[in-house]
């Protein structure tokens, strides 16, 4: 994991919340509006954003290393992602959830967080997991149908994957308020300081929960950051079905500063997110991110994208590829070269036979285990069934 | 004649509902181009309009919270939630207003509203896809909550359903959404009421209770059985609320044995109900205790071994075998 804090000048951050706060209106949701941040064209060409210098700063400080590193995190989980979506082809999951597409807004976002800090994901945060060192297979195994997750979410500060729409975004809320009853927030100690990253999408904006996660985040000045990828589609419902003004715009009301960010350069969102979880750390409260980026593939291996949108505005979006873009940029910049490039992709096909394997050999539970852990302590009905449930499957192997 | 599947049967009885009457209107996620995730409102929103199938925000509150409003203002709403495990930010909404409201206007309103809801499991599906959760609905007075096993069915009953004035939880056996059968969709007069239960299989030993995604597998128990010399009869008992306990009990009084199934956990679900029920009613024709198979009382488990969470045919007749031994 990244960990290259950059000494921000005090509320330089917030600051920069203020100005989005006043920021114009777009008429339309459109292509996102000249607002959002973006550090990286589409061309690869680094750019500075008008008004906020201390985004394009961040980035300075950034060395070779980690720029090659972002790029090497994205074309890795991209392969690890063909290689789930393949394997689910070939009937070993049984669904699998593509993060194609936005690899940047998730890369980007994930390396901007220091180790104390904690991720709530949806389903579809494998960069996001990656980047934070959850092996994925712990991803594939629940995708397969072997758990329900089951990784340890302590081990790495990353939550289990949550597929009730919008529900973590309250859990993120009130980790981050145990952060603050912790003292873990405005001491200054860049080991203690934490503040919580909610992950969620466009369609989730709509639900009960996440503007309920809103107002209870600027009720307690909790430190959390609402990291929502517009990736402008809710299955086959378009982004604007939820929203009427930009989504970063819509945790304003409830006392959430928002930012929007090209959420296919990952150097803006690893600039953004990083100002505002310094911000949350520091005690100033939460904030709402809105990475623009557009889904690529389907919504999931089960959906059919052909239903509801046409191709020709996927192709438009292959043009703002977020990896392709990161490689013009070190290409041109000369902070990488082909042989660079090379390894990578090697790198990225060993692991993906790696993933393979290790999916195949992914043993189905034992049947038995559905009794484990439903509680901490014994509960005698669960223990009759599994009584009952050992003594009907021996009834079978006694040779019925 | 025509042989369609459930899904397209739904779809079927939602269209002739909507060309009857125009108030009849479609809420939920998806639903318009996509058709639904199951394709059950295919074509609609193409054929009646964006205002009459209408794709709603992402909300499940939202959803059944907007309808009910539909419905003060004179719409029959049908409201899709897109999986069983989905229906829960939506419960207060059922539970506390859809449920209680005439109750509380002391009859000087109505909510004609159907909630369909696809449920169970068996297709492989990861967490909160599989769930049956008909207990808490069937729990809560002031809804009234069935299921649908097979086209035929599921044609009538959901246009059954439009039409009944008080709000409704509709279940549709995910699992079944493609099994065909035989469906008249020229007849004009449904062949039952809504709320009765049928003899799904005639047969004298054993009475086996089931409903939604669950007849057909004690339809198929009960073939199996019958080469093995025992004879069962399965009701599809089609309403959960109203329970029609007549049909129930007149088989119990001919058969004497009682196994009641679905892949709901068996803790205070359908079948404890149906237990008390019976018990009561058939007492002195029942020669052994009512037996339930059901799901165990657990989260649904990951799909690699749901197969062995979900009552199956081998179950269901160990139930009868049991019922039996008495
Ligand atoms: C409460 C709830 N309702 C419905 C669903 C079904 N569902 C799964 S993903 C999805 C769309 C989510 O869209 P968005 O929030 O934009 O995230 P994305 O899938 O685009 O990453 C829906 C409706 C669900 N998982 N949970
Ligand atoms: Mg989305």
């Amino acid at each position: 994991m990244s960990d290259n804090e950059v000494a921000m000048p005090e509320h330089a951050a917030h600051a920069a919340a203020v100005a989005a706060l006043t920021a114009p209106v777009p008429e339309t949701i459109g292509d996102g509006g000249a607002e959002l941040v973006q550090l990286l064209t589409p061309e690869g060409e680094r750019v500075d954003h008008v008004g906020h210098p201390e985004y394009s700063a961040t980035i300075d400080e950034l060395t070779d290393d980690d720029l090659r590193g972002f790029y090497r995190d994205q074309v890795l989980i991209r392969r690890v992602d063909a290689e789930a979506t393949a394997l689910q082809r070939q009937g070993e999951l049984g669904i699998w959830a593509s993060l194609l597409g936005q690899e940047a807004a998730q890369v980007g976002s994930a390396r901007a967080l220091r180790t104390q800090d904690y991720a709530f994901p949806t389903y579809r945060e494998h960069g996001v997991a990656w980047v934070r060192g959850v092996n994925p297979l712990n991803l594939l195994g629940l995708f397969r149908g072997v758990n329900q997750g089951g990784w340890d979410p302590n081990e790495n500060n990353f939550h289990l994957y949550t597929i009730v729409i919008g529900a973590q975004t309250l859990h993120a809320v009130g980790y981050a308020m145990g952060i603050q009853h912790d003292h873990a927030v405005g001491t200054g100690e860049p080991d203690r300081d934490a503040a919580v990253i909610a992950y969620f999408g466009d369609g989730a904006t709509a639900q009960g929960d996440v503007n309920e996660s809103f107002v209870y985040a600027a009720s307690m000045n909790a430190p959390v950051v609402f990291f929502c990828q517009n990736n402008q589609w809710a299955i086959s419902q378009p982004v604007e079905k939820q929203t009427r003004i930009p989504l970063y715009q819509r945790a304003r009301g409830c006392g959430c500063p928002g930012v929007g960010v090209d959420g296919n350069d990952v150097l803006a969102v690893y600039a953004v997110t990083k100002a505002a979880m310094n911000a949350a750390r520091s005690g100033q409260g939460p904030m709402m991110i809105e990475a623009y980026t557009y889904r690529m593939g389907a919504h999931t291996t089960s959906d059919d994208p052909t239903k509801y949108r046409v191709s020709a505005d996927v192709e438009v979006w292959k043009l703002r590829d977020p990896i392709a873009r990161l490689k013009a940029y070190l290409t041109s910049s000369g902070k990488a070269d082909k042989s660079y490039f090379d390894a990578v992709d090697v790198e990225a096909d060993a692991l993906a036979v790696t993933v393979r394997e290790g999916c195949l050999s992914m043993p189905d539970p034992e049947p038995a285990s559905m009794f484990d852990n439903v509680y901490v302590d014994e509960h005698p009905l669960v223990e009759a069934e599994r009584a009952a449930f050992a003594a009907y499957t021996a009834s079978f192997e006694g040779g019925h | 004649m025509s042989k369609i599947g459930i899904g397209k049967a739904i779809n079927a009885g939602m269209r002739r509902a909507m060309e009857r009457d125009p108030k009849v209107v479609i809420m939920g996620e998806d639903i318009g181009k996509l058709g639904g995730v199951f394709r059950v409102t295919e074509n609609l929103q193409k054929d009646f309009g964006e205002d009459r199938v209408i794709d709603t925000p992402l909300a499940e509150s939202g959803i059944v919270g907007t309808a009910i409003g539909m419905a003060l203002r004179g719409y029959r709403p049908i409201v899709e939630i897109q999986f069983d495990g989905f229906v829960y930010p939506a419960f207060s909404q059922i539970t506390c207003q859809v449920a209680k409201m005439r109750a509380r206007s002391l009859g000087k309103i109505k909510l004609p509203m159907v909630i369909r809801i696809p449920v169970g499991g068996g297709i492989g599906a990861v967490e909160h896809h599989s769930e049956s959760n008909e207990a808490y609905f069937a729990h809560t007075a002031g809804l009234r909550v069935v299921a649908c096993s097979n086209p035929e069915d599921a044609y009538w009953m959901i246009q059954q359903a439009i039409e009944s004035d008080d709000p409704i939880v509709f279940y549709e056996p995910k699992r079944r959404y493609h099994e065909k059968g035989e469906v008249d969709l020229t007849a004009t007069t449904a062949p039952r009421s809504l709320f009765e239960a049928t003899i799904a299989r005639a047969g004298s030993d054993v009475t086996v209770a089931a409903y939604g995604p669950m007849v057909k597998v004690c339809l198929d128990a009960a073939t199996v059985a019958a080469e093995e010399g025992r004879s069962i009869e399965v009701i599809d008992l089609r309403s959960l609320s109203p329970l029609d306990l007549d049909v129930l009990a007149t088989s119990v009084e001919k058969t004497g044995r009682l196994v009641v199934t679905h892949e709901a956990p068996t803790f205070l679900g359908m079948g404890a109900e149906i237990a008390a029920a019976i018990s009561q009613r058939c007492f002195y024709h029942l020669e052994s205790p009512v037996i339930r198979v059901g799901g165990y009382n657990l989260p649904y488990p990951p799909s690699r071994i749901e197969e062995d969470f979900l009552p199956d045919l081998d179950r269901v007749l160990d139930g009868v075998d049991r019922a039996l031994a008495y």
